[in-house]
């Protein structure tokens, strides 16, 4: 059972590293979700949010850790 | 379907580096098993974790062909985004010095250590030694299992994605087993800041098109986004590197 709880907790840590990191990325994606439902004309907003906030979120993150 | 080398290609390419690194840190541990209790428990561990595996993937497999395209395509693209962008951020922070870089040789030795430790407490260490070694097989093999279904399913690519990350897999263990040591010669950090960067910018397409984004040129998209995560990370490492530390990523 403890083996079986191990191998979960290492399989969310594929995609879970720092808990911060993750939930700004969750962000971003809710947020383009959003652009995309509310801007259905202009598809591609949903998809600058998207890419510029994973930008964003990758620098801010990156730069904030070297500097703690 | 019609598939072509700008939508091949970095399938292929990000299943089979992906695939390397998950290899070589899967041999290390099986390496240091084989040292400590010989290459019984090892092989059989090995040999249960890509058993196990195999069913996994025999289970499941089937599922992703039930699931509607847009819920796939979105799913696996914050998944991707997840899994890229955590190997792109760990790359970065050892690539400027702020986090160190992983080292087999030194993995190698602390695998080695645990498990003679565990032979001084008296426990059964063929056992353990054979479930270390099915663990690692286990958890790496899905890592390579997720970048493969990640990058080819829903463009039907799975194939060819399939055939990078084996030919991965066999070129590491082919290695491994002729030198019987860490490959710790590998570039390790530099494949991960590779993949990342890769990843993400599958991440970002297949989200996207999960969200009915329409992305200009289409799977050329996918290289326009790495080229500006290869940019974004790079400025990172320069503005994160303390003065001191003169790495190249």
């Amino acid at each position: 059972m403890k083996t079986l709880i191990n191998i979960f907790r290492e399989l969310a840590g594929l995609f879970i590293d720092d808990g911060l990191f993750a939930l700004a990325i969750g962000v971003v994606v809710v947020l383009a979700a959003i652009v995309a439902a509310i801007a259905p004309a202009v598809p591609i907003a949903a998809g600058v949010v998207l890419l510029v906030g994973c930008l964003g979120v990758l620098l801010g993150n990156v730069t904030s850790t070297g500097i703690r | 379907m019609i598939l072509t080398w700008t939508s091949v290609a970095p399938a292929v390419s990000a299943a089979f580096l992906s695939s390397l690194v998950e290899a070589v840190e899967a041999l290390t541990i099986v390496l240091a098993v084989a040292t400590v209790r010989g290459w019984k428990p090892a092989g059989l561990g090995a040999l249960a974790g890509l058993a196990s595996l195999g069913l996994i993937v025999l289970a499941l497999g089937p599922l992703l062909d039930r699931v509607p395209l847009h819920a796939l395509q979105l799913a696996i693209g914050v998944l991707l985004l997840l899994f890229g962008m955590r190997w792109l951020r760990k790359a970065i922070l050892r690539a400027a010095g702020v986090i160190p870089l992983h080292d087999e040789e030194l993995a190698f030795a602390t695998g080695t250590a645990a498990l003679r430790e565990q032979a001084h407490h008296g426990k059964r260490l063929d056992w353990l030694a054979g479930l270390a070694a099915y663990k690692a097989m286990l958890l790496e093999g899905l890592e390579v299992v997720f970048v493969v279904i990640a990058v080819g399913a829903g463009r039907g690519l799975l194939v060819p994605a399939s055939i990078g990350a084996l030919a991965a897999c066999a070129l590491v263990a082919a290695v491994g087993l002729a030198l019987r040591r860490p490959l710790a010669r590998v570039p390790e950090n530099t494949l991960k800041f590779t993949v990342g960067v890769m990843l993400s910018a599958f991440g970002v397409f297949w989200t996207g098109e999960g969200l009915g984004v329409p992305w200009p040129g289409e799977d050329l998209a996918i290289l326009g986004f790495a080229a500006l995560f290869l940019i974004v990370a790079v400025a990172a490492v320069r503005l994160v590197r303390p003065p001191a530390v003169k790495a190249l990523p």
